[in-house]
């Protein structure tokens, strides 16, 4: 995205460094100069914390990782070490431990951001892509962080869902005997899910760097919605105004975050797991991790276990499929009427599959989830890409910086063009 | 606008129905009732453990439970630590050489017995998990160590989303109370499997462990009540205490970095609202 970028290095030495690398010209033209539309609001400034919290949990994990140990019998033990004799170690590991539920929080706000706004749709469907493939490894990586303190949650969540690849029919069971590395979950599963845990906030770094890249090409969505036109009516540079914004947003973010790690730390955990792991004693209630129950309910709610697995994964692929899904040539809910409802309606029904998660699937609980689960999927495959035909948006501003003017006079919009049904 | 109130209807009735489902499972017969919640001393914001009541706690400890109990990651230092028991150092070695510990090998190659040091664990009643069983009917008395952290009972909706904001974080030590304070004989009807106690507050009503505590069983020098409920909340909060060590510095820590955050967020609205004021926005 050319905009403000005016970098020009001064010094002879600068200059010299610039010619054979220009990195400092980078940064200045995507953090300084990167020109931000300025109808952004505070949903918009997620994206900055969530790098910060991908390098809070990458800088605690390591600080954990140098006294932690993968060794079965010596793991819970090993947690509770630097629970207790480590130097602040019971800090390091409540801001790892709830790090993962705050950055799965920003996450769910960040994607729901871009769902309300359209963030998904033409030319961002290669920037929502590599957000959906960082949300599955965010995924992987929680799950997997999550069976390190070898409580009994993590042995049973971890003997769940990799059970879950036992439904793949002829070769199930020699692809989970194959991720066990036994015959059941047991220390070598522990040795490669630790080992698994390190590596893969590191290839979430490296898409996310893509997925910045890609926003940076194209541009950022906006509240309204239409692309910046004019780089100096409609968008201010990056810095300061992007980035004191950013920084305000996060310490706010560090002061609900700091509520947990202080005085709520075991408030997101389950009980369960200060109990050490026992492969010989079942909990009686086996539940995910938070942020992982509206997908644990779609699972359970299916009656054949394949299907189930199958309603799982395309609850998470489906995602994927967004910006081709959503036939509306309108981005911004704001100009969407009938979209919007139907957008908390999908959120409220997201947040109840989550609480019927955490509920044992039986009952009138598995019925709401049936019908929860089914809302969930004819949203993306039934009414989104009605709604594109039949909805009728408001119209929608020229430009940002007529939005910003409609704004202060608390007025119309200024009309672009014809109101009426328009797909792509 | 009939699309519009049948959607709300819709979502409406889910809500509906999903509290009735677990109002339905509140009345299961088999539910356990709710804990008290009791006022402890280390609850809230600026909650800190009271080392008299830790002390009288470790007393309990001492004399009754660890006779079946271990608390594996518990040291003699510990005793000693601020914000804990603050035992003197002393006193922690005193409580430390009452024990027999097993070192070695010496320079013959043979195991000895000698006096506990502060930097010994708090030895184990028992060598293993069988001889455990085998001296308890069978069932093996839980490991101290974390265990007010590891029990707790449901809450359910909406409770749980008020208690993230009122800092509950007592699950643990009220239901180890209520526990402690809820045994009773077997009401008529009920079979109890032999070797196996009636208990109000434990899932199923029936535990293991005999009544623990009665009247006047262990002496308080500090004129407490030698009651079970006040041995019970004694004990509770000397477990919380060897679950969580470092509350008192953490809650401690915690003010001082919400005070930096807020006055920090503060400064920082107030440039941002700067920055922004020549901008249309």
């Amino acid at each position: 995205m050319e905009g403000h970028s005016t970098y020009q290095p001064k010094g002879k030495v600068a200059q010299w460094f610039e010619s054979r690398l220009p990195i400092v010209g980078l940064i200045h033209s995507s953090a300084i100069a990167y020109p931000v539309p300025k109808n952004l609001n505070y949903m918009w400034t997620f994206g900055a914390i969530l790098s910060f919290m991908l390098v809070c949990q990458i800088v605690s994990g390591v600080v954990l990782a140098m006294h932690y140990v993968a060794y079965a019998p010596v793991s819970f033990a090993r947690v509770e070490h630097i629970m207790r004799d480590v130097n602040y170690g019971w800090l390091i590991r409540y801001i790892h431990a709830n790090g993962a539920s705050m950055f799965f929080i920003a996450v769910y706000i960040h994607i729901f951001r871009g769902m309300y706004y359209g963030s998904y749709k033409a030319p961002r469907e290669v920037l929502w892509i590599l957000g959906v493939i960082i949300y599955l490894l965010m995924m992987a990586t929680a799950f997997m962080g999550y069976v390190l303190p070898w409580g009994q949650m993590s042995f049973w969540g971890a003997t769940v869902i990799t059970n879950l690849f036992s439904a793949i029919p002829w070769v199930g069971t020699t692809i989970v005997e194959w991720l066990w590395g036994g015959y059941s979950v047991g220390d070598p599963t522990l040795n490669r899910f630790f080992s698994l845990h390190y590596l893969l906030p590191f290839m979430i770094a490296g898409v996310v760097g893509l997925h910045i890249w890609a926003l940076h090409h194209v541009g950022q969505n906006n509240p309204d919605g239409v692309d910046i036109k004019n780089v100096a009516k409609d968008s201010v540079p990056f810095t300061p105004y992007a980035t004191i914004k950013d920084i305000f947003a996060m310490v706010v973010f560090l002061i609900f975050f700091s509520w947990f790690i202080f005085y709520i730390p075991n408030y997101l955990g389950h009980s369960d797991n200060y109990i050490p792991a026992n492969p010989l004693s079942t909990p009686a209630h086996i539940v995910p991790e938070w942020y992982f129950l509206p997908f644990y309910a779609i699972l359970r709610s299916i009656p054949d276990k394949l299907g189930g697995v199958l309603a799982m994964f395309a609850a998470i692929a489906v995602l994927a499929f967004l910006p081709w899904l959503d036939t509306s040539k309108v981005r911004s809910a704001k100009y969407r009427p009938l979209f919007r409802q139907f957008f908390w309606v999908f959120a409220v029904v997201a947040v109840l599959l989550g609480y019927m998660g955490s509920q044992p699937a039986e009952g009138g609980a598995l019925i709401i989830s049936r019908i929860l689960t089914a809302y969930y999927f004819i949203h993306f495959l039934v009414i989104l890409p009605l709604l594109g035909l039949f909805e009728r948006p408001k119209p929608v501003p020229a430009s940002i910086a007529d939005a910003v003017l409609a704004k202060a006079k608390g007025g119309a919009v200024v009309v672009a063009g014809a109101a009426g049904p328009e797909t792509k | 606008m009939t699309i519009r109130s049948s959607l709300f209807g819709a979502v409406a009735a889910a809500l509906l129905l999903t509290a009735g489902a677990s109002g339905a499972r509140a009345q299961d017969a088999h539910a356990q009732p709710r804990p008290h919640r009791m006022s402890w001393s280390f609850a809230g914001p600026f909650g800190m453990y009271d080392p008299a009541q830790l002390q009288r706690g470790f007393k309990v400890f001492k004399e009754v439970c660890a006779a079946c109990h271990s608390a594996n990651y518990l040291y003699f230092r510990n005793l000693a630590q601020e914000g804990g028991p603050h035992f003197t150092e002393a006193q922690a070695k005193q409580v430390a050489s009452e024990y027999q510990i097993t070192d070695g090998p010496n320079d013959a190659g043979d195991m000895f017995q000698r006096p506990g040091r502060l930097s010994d664990h708090w030895p184990a009643p028992f060598p293993n998990d069988n001889a455990a069983r085998a001296a308890n009917g069978g069932a093996l008395p839980p490991d101290f160590s974390v265990l007010a952290k590891a029990r707790s009972y449901h809450v359910g909706f909406p409770g749980f989303i008020t208690d993230a904001f009122i800092q509950y974080q007592e699950h643990g030590v009220d239901y180890i109370h209520a526990l402690l304070t809820g045994y009773e004989d077997a009401p008529a009807g009920v079979h109890l499997q032999p070797g196996l106690n009636y208990n109000v507050y434990f899932p199923g009503h029936q535990i293991a462990m005999p009544k623990p505590l009665s009247d006047g069983q262990v002496d308080y020098t500090d004129g407490s009540p030698q009651t079970v409920d006040q041995y019970s909340q004694d004990v509770a909060a000397f477990m919380m205490w060897v679950a969580e060590p470092h509350l008192d510095q953490r809650k401690r820590i915690g003010f001082q970095v919400m005070i930096f955050l807020i006055v920090l967020g503060g400064l920082l609205y107030f440039t941002k609202k700067k920055v922004w004021s020549n901008v249309a926005h």
